[in-house]
């Protein structure tokens, strides 16, 4: 309800007295009506600004953040007022809504950044006042507008990086789709383009009239018919082109029927049709009329340019668009002729010798006149005829002009909304790279923590304390939280050279992996994989990252270096483990990345699964029953045996 | 129509058009409308402040504090200081979406606007809630009697009450369980009329309203409703 109504709430209930004689039942009683402060003085203090207003003012509206008991969490009783950490400009609208009932839209200030004050607020967007709604709104749509294309762009354009396993068609589709991914695509894109112009001039020059040389029929006859069998060739390659990248085309399309009706394809059957049908056509003088006509339909491969060009497709959008326009302009226009026609002729009517003979025949005269060409071929003698030419001249160009401008600025929109999305799109790149840069830095921070040995709790404190940083508390806190994070899924974190190098190592070293899943049976790798805890020294070994990107293979014989390494602990860890075989989940991790190292990085040691076997059916046996019971994450790890396994 | 038709149109059109382009030009000045324009730019200079505070307490069994909330209140949906009879129906409209609240608006306009000058002004509405919420019970009554009283005469005839409770009957809207009858409110009338009318004369004085009213307990016991309004 309007801030008007409450205040006028009393006075309707007051007024009620008056059905109270009239009442053939006893009234209800009032609600209880807490003991009320009486009106006081609110002090609402956002980011330093102080803002008073009385209570009843928020009381309005209570289904707000500030009318109802919500800016109670916010209330400093030292202070004794109302303290909100937001932006002290855009608090003063919200309040004004109080004090008047119309929100009002900032114009200055970022449609965004008025939004989550409303959301903050407990505003709805709809309360915005009438005055503000209309540019509210559109703002609101160029944002929407302008992130939708954003966020499709930034689908669309990752162009280079097309999953591994995409087919041909696939492939095709988008080499056909965007020319500047390989150079193939852009060879073909060039070839068909030239065969287009190629095609085009020929029609042309068809045409033209060649004088032979000097003999035969001094009468000019036209190229075409001089050269027949030279243009037919050339009609031929070019169709030939036109049907295979058609047929290609087709092929590859993702949705075949989409593509049969889209206007491009159409485009390219009528390009191509004429020339067969006239193939087919047997040449007789009967048909070969209609068959002079299908050869107009060839000028539609100037049409197959707009997939080369841009611009083009932006007038055909525009067009599409300013439809409705467009359909105006004809209307107006069809009745301008038809009247201005009629009284032309009947002004005329008189005069012998007319040309104005009917109606219709004074069209030609009013469209010529209207569009202010004035070929003079009709022309008017009587004085009333010649008046309500002018008149008609006059007015033509007004209806003329009146629709033009709106398909003007139409197009001109479309198109620099078109060549903003392509900065943006360029800009967008950078702009990513940037971010990305700084993600890792921070991510690389840690990695470098680690690497150092810093979250090493016991051990070797001084070297390390000579390598690692000092860090800020939030650093070390934030380190913690990565590290609590690791912990609980038995990740870790690593940088992407390593992960993509596991990657790498995964597809192309299948043999090993496959034979050390078998030497683990009854565990599936999955689950091997997801049991994997970093021990802190093999952290290096283990890279089973979160982050994707590309390996060296230079790093492959950094594993192996480590694998070896780690070969001397492993007897301590062994007997540790014999010892206790539940221990911390610490200790079990190490077995368990282990095993994980050769699932995932069967780097090193081709050996490594070839020493495996001999030992798998002892060790899996028992490996079984352990691992039977390390189905689920966080569980006390494999026994020492599958730790053989993997530590050889 | 010959060729010399046709010419008188085109001169007539002729004529027609300079008498267009003449009057774009203001040339022709007696012709148009006079001040149309001027009265957009009339400022709504009517306003009216109330008397001092310190009257309308007097005049009033509100405190200081009470008047002030109510003059904001007041102030904010009307900054005039008057409430005409459309914004009053609007106003009251608003609490009784599902009726139509006019009629009834209009009888309590009347009742509020004392001196009959078709806005209500900051101490009528106050002078108006102040008999509603402190008065005494026959100050209530009275109060009453001159909302049903529609031209005033003192007396309250059977059509005069008809109208009233007619309007009541309208603000309920058309859902309404039981069904809304034709006649439900003539019935209503009879009955009241009944019970009000000691000397069957067909009109209601103020003091058989009063009399009647004063010992009819429902009455009385509801009187008491609405006096923590504010």
């Amino acid at each position: 309800m309007a801030a008007g109504v409450a205040t006028w709430l009393p006075f309707a209930r007051a007024a009620a007295v008056g059905w109270l004689p009239l009442a053939q039942q006893p009234l209800p009683p009032a609600p209880g009506v807490k003991a009320s402060r009486g009106d006081e003085v609110l002090v609402v203090n956002v980011s330093g600004r102080r803002f008073e207003t009385w209570k009843n003012t928020l009381d309005r509206y209570p289904d707000t953040l500030l009318g109802s008991s919500e800016k109670e969490f916010f209330y400093d009783a030292d202070s004794g007022e109302y303290f909100f950490d937001r932006d002290p400009d855009m608090f003063r609208h919200v309040l004004n809504f109080y004090r008047t009932g119309r929100l009002h839209c900032p114009r200055q200030e970022c449609i965004q950044a008025f939004d989550e004050e409303l959301a903050f607020y407990g505003l709805v967007p709809e309360l915005v006042g009438d005055c503000c709604l209309e540019e509210y709104r559109d703002r609101k749509k160029e944002n929407a507008e302008r992130l939708a294309e954003d966020e499709e762009a930034e689908q669309a354009g990752d162009g280079p990086s097309l999953p591994a396993g995409s087919s041909l068609r696939q492939q095709l589709w988008r080499a056909f789709e965007n020319p500047h991914t390989s150079t193939a695509a852009l060879v073909f894109y060039y070839v068909t383009g030239f065969f287009i112009a190629v095609s085009v001039i020929a029609n042309v020059v068809e045409t033209i009239p060649c004088r032979g040389p000097a003999r035969r029929s001094p009468r000019e006859e036209p190229c075409g018919e001089r050269f027949p069998l030279a243009f037919f060739c050339m009609d031929t390659a070019c169709v030939l082109i036109f049907t295979g990248e058609y047929l290609l085309r087709l092929f590859a399309a993702p949705s075949r029927c989409r593509f049969l009706r889209s206007v491009m394809s159409l485009i390219d059957v009528v390009a191509i049709l004429p020339y067969y049908i006239g193939l087919l056509v047997p040449k007789n003088e009967d048909v070969s009329g209609a068959f002079v006509t299908l050869r107009v339909f060839r000028v539609f491969r100037i049409f197959k340019f707009s997939r080369h060009s841009q611009g083009l497709r932006i007038l055909g959008y525009t067009l599409k668009s300013c439809a409705s326009e467009l359909g105006f302009l004809l209307f107006s226009l069809t009745m301008a002729i038809i009247i201005f026609a009629t009284v032309m002729f009947y002004a005329e009517k008189g005069t012998n010798k007319t040309n104005f003979t009917s109606i219709p025949a004074a069209f030609w005269y009013t469209i010529v006149t209207m569009t202010t060409l004035g070929y003079g071929d009709m022309v008017p003698s009587t004085i009333a005829g010649k008046i309500f030419g002018s008149i008609c001249s006059l007015s033509g160009v007004l209806v003329i002009a009146l629709p033009v401008p709106v398909i003007v600025s139409n197009f001109s929109r479309i198109y620099h909304q078109n060549q903003r999305a392509d900065k943006r799109r360029a800009q967008q790149k950078v702009r990513l790279a940037r971010i990305r840069l700084a993600k890792s830095g921070t991510t690389n921070a840690f990695l470098q923590y680690k690497q150092n040995g810093g979250l090493e709790d016991s051990s070797s404190g001084e070297e390390q304390a000579l390598c690692v940083r000092s860090r800020s508390a939030f650093e070390r806190q934030h380190h913690h939280l990565l590290r609590c994070l690791e912990k609980t899924t038995c990740h870790e974190f690593t940088d992407e050279l390593t992960f993509s190098e596991a990657l790498g190592a995964v597809s192309l070293g299948g043999r090993t992996s496959r034979s050390t899943s078998v030497s683990s049976q009854p565990v599936g790798p999955g689950s091997l994989l997801s049991s994997c805890c970093p021990r802190r020294a093999k952290r290096r070994a283990i890279r089973l990252a979160n982050s994707t990107a590309s390996v060296s293979r230079g790093s492959m014989q950094e594993l192996d270096t480590l694998a070896g390494l780690q070969r001397s602990p492993a007897p301590q860890s062994r007997s540790s483990l014999n010892a206790k075989p539940h221990d911390s989940l610490d200790l079990n991790c190490d077995s368990r990345d282990f095993v994980a190292a050769i699932i995932s990085i069967p780097t090193p040691p081709a050996n490594t699964p070839d020493e495996s076997q001999p030992s798998s059916p002892g060790g899996g046996g028992s490996g079984a029953s352990s691992t039977l019971k390390n189905s689920s994450l966080g569980t006390p790890c494999l026994l020492p045996e599958t730790v053989k396994i993997s530590s050889l | 129509m010959g060729i010399q038709g046709m010419e008188l149109c085109a001169m007539a059109v002729v004529v027609l058009l300079f008498i267009a382009v003449l009057k774009q030009f203001g040339i022709l000045e007696p012709m148009s409308m006079e001040d149309s324009s001027d009265s957009e730019l009339e400022l709504s200079t009517v306003r009216h402040q109330p008397e001092g505070l310190d009257q309308l307490q007097a005049q009033t069994k509100f405190t200081k504090k009470e008047l002030q909330s109510l003059y904001r209140g007041f102030k904010n949906e009307c900054p005039t200081g008057l409430v005409d009879e459309d914004t009053f129906k609007l106003i009251y409209s608003q609490f009784f979406p599902q009726g139509d609240s006019t009629t009834y608006a209009h009888f309590l306009f009347n009742a509020f606007d004392a001196d009959r000058n078709g806005a209500i002004r900051f101490e009528d509405f106050v002078v108006g809630l102040s008999i509603l919420l402190r008065g005494t019970v026959h100050e209530k009554l009275k109060w009453a009697f001159n909302l049903y009283d529609i031209n005033k005469d003192g007396y309250i005839t059977k059509e005069e009450m008809l109208a009233i409770v007619k309007s009541i009957y309208d603000m309920m809207g058309r859902h309404t369980y039981p069904i809304l009858r034709e006649d439900a409110p003539l019935e209503h009338v009879e009955r009241f009329f009944q019970k009000m009318d000691r000397n069957q004369d067909g009109v209601v004085t103020i003091d058989e309203f009063l009399e009647t009213c004063q010992k009819d307990e429902n009455i009385m016991s509801s009187m008491q409703l609405f006096e923590n309004v504010i």
